[in-house]
């Protein structure tokens, strides 16, 4: 069984649906030249025969089309790879009953902007109740608290509000990229909190930011780089994952 | 757009719709005393705007947040924001201080003015100037409001209601604004621009035509100029009115209420708690702000939309059904006491029960009809399913057509329009086209049904909108047992505890000193 092709109504048929949107005008007359251009990319996606079954003209510019047609592709399953996240991603009840599991108590995020950063962006998309792409921000986990210092906070306030919530978690959120800043305040965050805690004892620190590299974490001290189109999601994913075990552990 | 549902399908008893306002009225009036004692630093710059202040200094800084932010610091030891600006700005103008508010506010920036608290004479003086500048700004308000009636009568108005409602959002207003007249072009009625991802968190309203944006694209006065001037065209084009809708929330809800009345905006996003749970910002800066702002949208003839439907997206559909009906009684009382009239309140719910319910359906169905017939003379504002749109395409456009049945079955007035790639991607304009021809066709299959839709008297939709308006009823009394602002502290509005000492913005709050004076809120409080 590892070898197959698309199913349509009959094993082997290899039939596919296919729906897109081309840059031509498919009114009146000009309909039968948008379809065959139509059926000229889905040939040549690999569609043969091709069967143009829908075409709607949208305004004088563009025209809708809808594709069914055979493919003669193999998918072997036996080649599939799939990349696995080093964490498994959760659903916020999964996230809140691992925290209650592991923990016994709420787990404390304390997050902000460092330096003269004023996008609270990032952040707040990460921690406020309204989220981001449609996933609600971590302030809707029950299980979770967390409190969201806002812009513009200096390293001794981020490392003595995180010792006055005892927090599990600190989020730092950079937007700002000039000179290089939001790597320089990184190390300069990630250095105070070291300096601040013990090692057993430091909070988990995560920093975000549309211009970090994910494999910068060690470099910069940190536990975890999260960049653009990161969801609150996996940064409670992630977050309950690596505490949770310490939890345990503990 | 009102009065062609007549309706009375639910027979709610009128004295228990008469106890949910009253209810409404106690929650929310004691909020309106704490409001009418509290200024901010929003509601002092969109003063400052109406007097005709407006550009930014070289670093993006908006000059009304200079001159405000100096006349604070200046009066710092005497009292700060709480006299409001008018009196000290128009005291050092008339001191010979600069020949104008541009002026004054570079200089002010730049250390070389000093501003004190006028008194006697000079206060009266200072009064009288501020008022006939600002008067200028509620005079162009109304200009604008008269244009857009005129323009109405010369194209037309939309054909039919309910409104479609249609969202475009690149980041790029240059981008935005051919997406918008295609839309209009393929039958929206009201383009909504939404903003950049976190703006209501900005503590000033940027500056001029921008074409970058998180997710959305920045509400800033050139913005709305360029996209309004677009839509005429388009009106013209289409021979009826396109309507221009941005968001009067966030920290800057005065100012932008200010800056779309003078731009001609038709509708603004405006709720009475959204800011608070959503993006904690303090509640006193919020109902302060929120206040001012429907000031404005009454005098400029807004249509204000309100924000329930987000309390949908975060609790559950059906048990949380009465916190809407509640927060939408809130915003009626508000909003009538800000001076907005019923044809003015877009009150919002949302089409969010998840389908796995069995009779979702007829529950959607009572919800929207209960919102109907409680507000029978507001347009109400629809909005499509978000939370159970899983990816599947195919399984969401059929939900967005029985959204639409709704709509049409229960006399929506406002109906957003919903895309079936609702968290896979920003709308494609295939999606917008489809989802379009949805909307057409429940509206020509079933735009009248509503004449013929009588639920069983005694039945499951006509007994589930009464039990919603009875939950309601009984969390208003909590409310008012309680104080709005103890409740919202509690967590009784969508999961969120927000107390009224904390929040963000609450350092631009300052309660009002004897000598406090406004001429916006003086012209605006005039009917």
């Amino acid at each position: 069984m590892s070898v197959i092709r698309p199913y349509g109504d009959t094993t082997g048929d290899g039939m596919v649906q296919l729906s897109f949107t081309l840059p031509v005008n498919g009114e009146g007359q000009n309909l039968k030249l948008a379809e065959g251009a139509a059926a000229q990319l889905a040939q040549k996606m690999g569609m043969d025969p091709a069967l143009v079954v829908h075409a709607k003209p949208m305004g004088p510019d563009f025209t809708f089309f809808v594709v069914y047609g055979r493919v003669h592709h193999l998918v072997d399953t036996s080649a599939v790879t799939v990349v696995e996240r080093d964490y498994p991603l959760l659903t916020p009840k999964e996230v809140n009953a691992a925290v209650k599991r592991a923990l016994r108590r709420r787990l404390v995020v304390v997050g902000g902007c460092i330096g003269t950063d004023a996008h609270t962006v990032g952040i707040d998309a990460i921690l406020n109740i309204k989220g981001f792409a449609g996933e609600k921000g971590l302030e809707y986990y029950r299980e979770l608290k967390v409190v969201n210092l806002g812009a513009q906070v200096s390293v001794p306030q981020l490392v003595e509000r995180a010792r006055a919530e005892k927090a599990d978690a600190v989020l730092v959120s950079q937007v700002v990229t000039q000179r290089d800043a939001h790597l320089l305040n990184t190390r300069e965050m990630s250095a105070a909190f070291r300096e601040a805690y013990p090692s057993d004892r430091r909070p988990l620190l995560v920093v975000g930011g549309p211009r970090f590299d994910e494999s910068m974490a060690v470099e910069l001290g940190v536990d975890r780089v999260f960049v653009r189109g990161t969801t609150p999601a996996e940064v409670a994913s992630f977050l309950v994952h690596r505490l949770a075990r310490k939890g345990v552990a503990a | 757009m009102t009065g062609t549902h007549p309706t009375d399908k639910l027979g709610l008893d009128p004295a228990t719709v008469k106890q949910a306002r009253a209810l409404a009225r106690k929650a929310g009036r004691p909020i309106v005393t704490m409001a009418k004692k509290h200024t901010t630093v929003a509601v002092e710059r969109a003063t400052l705007r109406l007097a005709g202040l407006e550009g930014a200094d070289p670093d993006g800084t908006p000059w009304v947040n200079r001159l405000l932010d100096a006349v604070r610091a200046d009066l710092h030891e005497d009292g700060g924001l709480s006299h409001g600006v008018a009196l000290p700005v128009w005291d050092a103008l008339l001191r010979g201080e600069a020949d104008d508010l541009a002026m004054l506010a570079e200089k002010a920036s730049a250390g070389s003015v000093r501003f004190r608290l006028p008194e006697g004479k000079d206060a009266e003086r200072a009064r009288r100037a501020s008022r006939t500048q600002v008067q200028r700004g509620i005079r162009l308000i109304d200009r604008r409001r008269a244009e857009r009636d005129r323009l109405i009568r010369r194209y037309g108005d939309a054909p039919r209601t309910p409104w479609v409602y249609l969202i475009v959002a690149t980041g790029d207003i240059y981008e935005d604004i051919p997406q918008a007249q295609a839309a209009a072009r393929a039958g929206a009625d009201v383009i909504a621009v939404i903003r950049s991802t976190g703006q209501s968190l900005l503590d000033f309203v940027p500056e001029g035509a921008t074409r970058e944006g998180f997710a959305g694209t920045y509400a800033t006065q050139e913005n709305f100029r360029l996209m309004r001037a677009a839509l005429d065209e388009s009106s013209k084009e289409l021979g009826r009115y396109v309507r221009l809708t941005n968001y009067a929330s966030g920290l800057c809800m005065p100012e932008i209420a200010a800056l779309a009345g003078m731009e001609r905006l038709d509708m603004m996003l405006n709720d009475s708690m959204y800011g608070i749970l959503f993006r904690d910002i303090n509640p006193v800066r919020t109902f302060v702000d929120q206040r001012f702002s429907r000031q404005v949208h009454a005098r400029a003839g807004i249509i204000i939309n309100t924000g329930e439907d987000n309390y949908l997206t975060t609790a559950d559909a059906v048990e949380a059904a009465h916190t809407v009906t509640t927060s939408q009684l809130l915003n009626e009382y508000f909003a009538k006491e800000a001076g907005l009239e019923d044809w003015q309140l877009g009150l919002g719910h949302a089409f969010e029960i998840d389908p796995e319910v069995p009779d979702s359906f007829r529950l959607e169905l009572a919800h929207a009809l209960l919102a109907r017939e409680l507000f029978p003379k507001a347009p109400l504002k629809w909005m499509p399913p978000t939370r159970h749109m899983t990816g599947d395409v195919f399984r969401g456009y059929l939900l967005d057509g029985f959204f639409n049945l709704v709509g049409a079955l229960t006399g929506q007035g406002i109906l957003l329009v919903g895309m079936m790639t609702e968290a896979v991607v920003t709308p494609w304009l295939s999606d917008r086209d489809l989802a379009l021809q949805n909307v057409r066709y429940v509206m020509n299959a079933a735009g009248n049904l509503h004449q013929d839709f009588r639920p069983e008297p005694e039945g499951f939709i006509v007994q589930r909108a009464r039990q919603v308006l009875a939950e309601s009823i009984d969390l208003l009394d909590r409310i008012v047992d309680d104080t709005l602002l103890d409740a919202i502290a509690d967590g009784t509005f969508g999961l969120m505890k927000r107390p009224a000492d904390a929040g963000k913005g609450l350092d631009g709050v300052a309660r009002k000193s004897a000598a406090y004076y406004n001429p916006a809120s003086d012209l605006l409080e005039e009917k």
